[in-house]
């Protein structure tokens, strides 16, 4: 082959690379609109959002392109009449670690099969396993193009101090989508400021989304072939005898610092829904009774910072007018998994057998 | 290998390319070859394995030289100075162990200066009285088709490989109970077998001519195809050893091409398809019919790139170096037959077995067995071929299943189309017809060799006929 041609053939491809680098820098980067993908299409939606550290081996894996993950979601697909969506929010407890997706709350819910008004109600598992309301937030504002009908909020102490707020990958990644929620509400947080900032809008600097919607897209194949989004592995229960450590994180007794929680989440989130259903929920934690478990309730928490924080979100739910289920102590201690927010599927079928009789109550009076 | 070592053999490539423009360049070569098999053997659980495996292949070689050649080109001194070259690079490699220069040209550190020295002198001691009472006679060749033979047998039965392992084990006084088959990687070591049985069978049927130990030795060891060939012959590759090369040619545009399409084919496409393609975790887990396909298509279509690539890789490298190598693929997947298709499929590793097992088998069972009918020899010689080419993948079950499944699809074909001879006249004259019969045929070829893939791709038969099963409807 001529060296001259090769050569040609190199510059004009050189050429063409820095012209489509230079036009799509110049274009804004947040893509709002339906994304493409298989799923919904090809092969059936996600029942869970994708996450987890093993690709090859559980068809998952945790990327930040937040509108890759909803378009293979299975709530992208059209809304059925007679179906009420509802949508369930929350960190790793709500998405299902060591569940199978019939196994996890949503799962324990819709095998229930309940019904409201003569419409069928069927629960959404957007949950995300990192613990940070403002991830939690950053979803529910994403969700809404999805027409959810109401939206039931599962939390925990550990999503609300200041400090763990960006500490979730996912949020960390999604300044263009966060910075707006952050600003529109005054939070109280602050993004590492980005260099490069022009170069990360280049092919160039999307390569990791655009190989990562890519995998997206070919792990949706052996989704469909297997049904399989996660591994089982064994795990180290939950710690039973706890430190004689009365320290929650940086926090030391008696008070809790209500100003470093970002309690402030709860109206952000009653607003960004306006007049679509937001109930609470306060979500089962493992009671020990173990080792200094007059001090601890378990590894997370120690007793007087999370018997605050309860209170603290009984004040904030009752000013806000957000109906609030307390379900922290519904579930025995020993069905808990590997955390103390992780249950087992015998557990999350009991906790959404009660958890049900209460939402049906406020969803459809 | 990744592709940043693929980009470092190319860089290296071009800059003995630049170099390899005056007398030198068999030496030259022989240098880097040395080097990069050193480079490129992976690092293997039984310590400084991976510094002796390479060694041996360097004196596997040299054995296989010295009995392939006459007594007047031994003495020939450039052979000392070639000889000399190689035992310098080696000792040299050892001594990064104490250059602070470690894991840079191996993947572990290199045994201490007094093992070296002792193996080297042990293994010079036998060349020397190889090369003092070894003769190109047949005795010799076949004694050393019998020792690769038996170095094959250990490297690819698993009880062998287990037992040799232990052995090792046991010599650099490792544990012997995390011993496995698969602790012994002799990178390259099956295509280094198959150039060098046909150098030993070639020179006992007088077909091949005397060269240097330099040119015996780039021959063998030649980088961009150490590891998975292509399988060259050593009087063409000797012919473009002694050719000049030219920096500046239309060869360096194809060299950059072929690099090109074999990086994309190995990387951009073979190892996305990888995601999807069948492999025995997925197997166990498959609950639908149609996607079971689509793994299944997506795994032949993966090995097809990953070779593919490879080779194209290499014939890229070794026009870098002046050297064109023998095509190994030439769109397998659109032949209209099982005989074209493996015509076309690893050409070189199917012409080996053609030249030196298939064909002499036939020869032989013609004339020793007259009354045996057509049908019957291509039966034992079609199934005893595969049979062969599976067992060299590995001396498993499924290896020996894909071989039959082959070897039955040859022989059922090949009776079909002797019946079909004289009732083609017929359709070719109707050229619609013809042309629908051969692209049935094509997607029946590529069907049949698709599905003989899940023997090839699975550990064991159990977990192969699931997937038939679960391909065809029948699994619960």
């Amino acid at each position: 082959m001529d060296i001259k041609f090769l050569r040609n053939v190199f510059l004009k491809a050189l050429s063409l690379f820095i012209i489509f680098n230079l036009i799509l820098m110049a274009l804004p980067t947040s893509f709002k609109g339906d994304q493409l993908s298989i799923y919904n299409h090809l092969v059936p939606g996600r029942e869970r959002f994708p996450f987890g550290e093993t690709p090859r081996q559980a068809y998952n894996f945790s990327l930040y392109d937040v509108d890759a993950m909803f378009a293979s979601h299975e709530l992208d697909s059209p809304k059925s009449a007679n179906i009420k969506r509802i949508f369930v929010m929350g960190d790793s407890s709500v998405w299902g670690t060591l569940l199978k997706p019939e196994e996890t709350l949503t799962g324990q819910l819709n095998t229930l099969s309940l019904s409201c008004k003569d419409n069928s109600l069927y629960f959404y598992n957007l949950g995300y396993p990192t613990i940070s309301v403002t991830k939690d937030l950053m979803l529910m504002q994403r969700s809404l193009a999805y027409q959810p009908d109401a939206v039931v909020w599962l939390t925990t102490l550990e999503a609300f101090p200041l400090d763990k707020q960006l500490a979730s990958p996912l949020a960390a990644n999604n300044q263009e989508i966060l910075q707006p929620v952050i600003d529109y509400y005054g939070l109280p947080l602050t993004f590492e400021p980005q260099p490069n900032a022009l170069l990360d809008k280049s092919l160039w600097g999307r390569r990791r989304a655009i190989a990562d919607w890519i995998r997206l897209q070919l792990y949706g194949i052996m989704y469909a072939a297997t049904g399989v989004d996660q591994i089982y592995p064994d795990y180290t229960p939950a710690a039973w005898d706890l430190e004689a450590d009365q320290n929650y994180g940086q926090y030391k007794p008696p008070t809790l610092p209500k100003e470093e929680m970002l309690f402030q989440a709860l109206p952000a989130a009653k607003d960004m829904l306006g007049n679509i259903p937001l109930i609470l929920v306060n979500e089962p934690i493992m009671i020990s009774t173990g080792q200094n478990s007059d001090l601890r309730y378990n590894y997370f928490y120690p007793r007087w910072a999370y018997d605050q924080y309860r209170e603290i979100l009984s004040e904030v739910s009752i000013e806000n007018q957000i109906p609030l289920i307390d379900a922290w102590n519904w579930v025995d201690a020993t069905s808990f998994t590997n955390s103390a927010i992780h249950m087992n599927a015998e557990a999350e079928q009991a906790f959404a057998e009660r958890l049900s009789e209460q939402l049906l109550s406020r969803l459809c009076d | 290998m990744v592709i940043s070592d693929l980009l470092i053999l190319a860089g290296f490539a071009l800059l003995l390319r630049l170099l390899s423009q005056g007398k030198n360049r068999s030496l030259l070569l022989l240098v880097a070859s040395t080097l990069a098999i050193f480079w490129l053997q992976p690092a293997t659980p039984i310590r400084f394995l991976d510094f002796w495996l390479p060694v041996l292949t360097l004196f596997v070689t040299v054995i296989s030289w010295l009995v392939t050649t006459e007594t007047t080109q031994k003495q020939d001194r450039r052979n000392w100075l070639s000889a000399g070259i190689v035992l310098i690079i080696v000792l040299f490699i050892a001594s990064t162990r104490y250059l602070g220069l470690d894991e840079i040209l191996t993947s572990s550190r290199p045994p201490n200066f007094i093992q070296v020295l002792f193996g080297l002198g042990f293994l010079s001691i036998f060349t020397i009285l190889l090369k003092r009472f070894s003769r190109p006679t047949s005795s010799w060749l076949v004694g050393g088709m019998i020792f690769l033979l038996i170095l094959f047998l250990i490297l690819k039965v698993p009880q062998f490989s287990l037992w040799t392992s232990i052995g090792l084990r046991s010599l650099v006084e490792q544990s012997t109970t995390s011993a496995s088959a698969l602790d012994i990687r002799w990178l390259g070591f099956s295509y280094v077998a198959f150039r060098l049985i046909h150098t030993l069978r070639d020179r006992q049927g007088g077909k091949l001519a005397d060269v240097s130990l330099a040119d015996y030795l780039n021959y063998i060891i030649f980088f961009p195809s150490f590891s998975a060939g292509p399988i060259d012959r050593l009087p063409r590759f000797v012919k473009d050893l002694q050719k000049p090369v030219i920096f500046f040619s239309p060869e360096l545009g194809d060299a950059f091409y072929r690099l090109t399409i074999g990086i994309f084919k190995k990387f951009a496409l073979a190892d996305t398809l990888s995601l999807i393609a069948l492999n025995p975790q997925n197997a166990a887990q498959l609950q639908s019919t149609g996607w079971s396909w689509i793994l299944v298509y997506a795994y032949a279509f993966q090995i097809y790139f990953d070779f593919a690539g490879y080779t194209d890789i290499a014939i890229g490298l070794g026009k870098l170096l002046g050297i064109t190598l023998p095509e190994n693929f030439n769109r397998p997947y659109l032949k209209s037959n099982l005989t074209q298709f493996w015509n076309n499929w690893h050409m070189t590793l199917t012409m080996w077995f053609r030249a030196y097992f298939f064909n002499p088998f036939t020869r032989t069972l013609r004339t020793r067995y007259r009354s045996m009918s057509v049908g019957w020899i291509v039966l034992i010689t079609q199934i005893s071929t595969m049979l062969l080419i599976g067992l060299w993948h590995g001396v498993t079950l499924n290896f020996v299943l894909w071989g039959m499944w082959h070897g039955l699809g040859m022989f059922v074909q090949n009776r079909f189309s002797d019946w079909m001879k004289p009732r083609q006249g017929g359709i070719s004259e109707r050229p619609r017809l013809q042309l629908a019969l051969n692209v049935f045929n094509t997607l029946l070829t590529f069907h049949f060799v698709a599905l003989g893939w899940i023997w090839f791709a699975l550990p064991d038969a159990g977990l192969s006929m699931h997937v038939f099963a679960r391909l065809f409807g029948l699994a619960g």
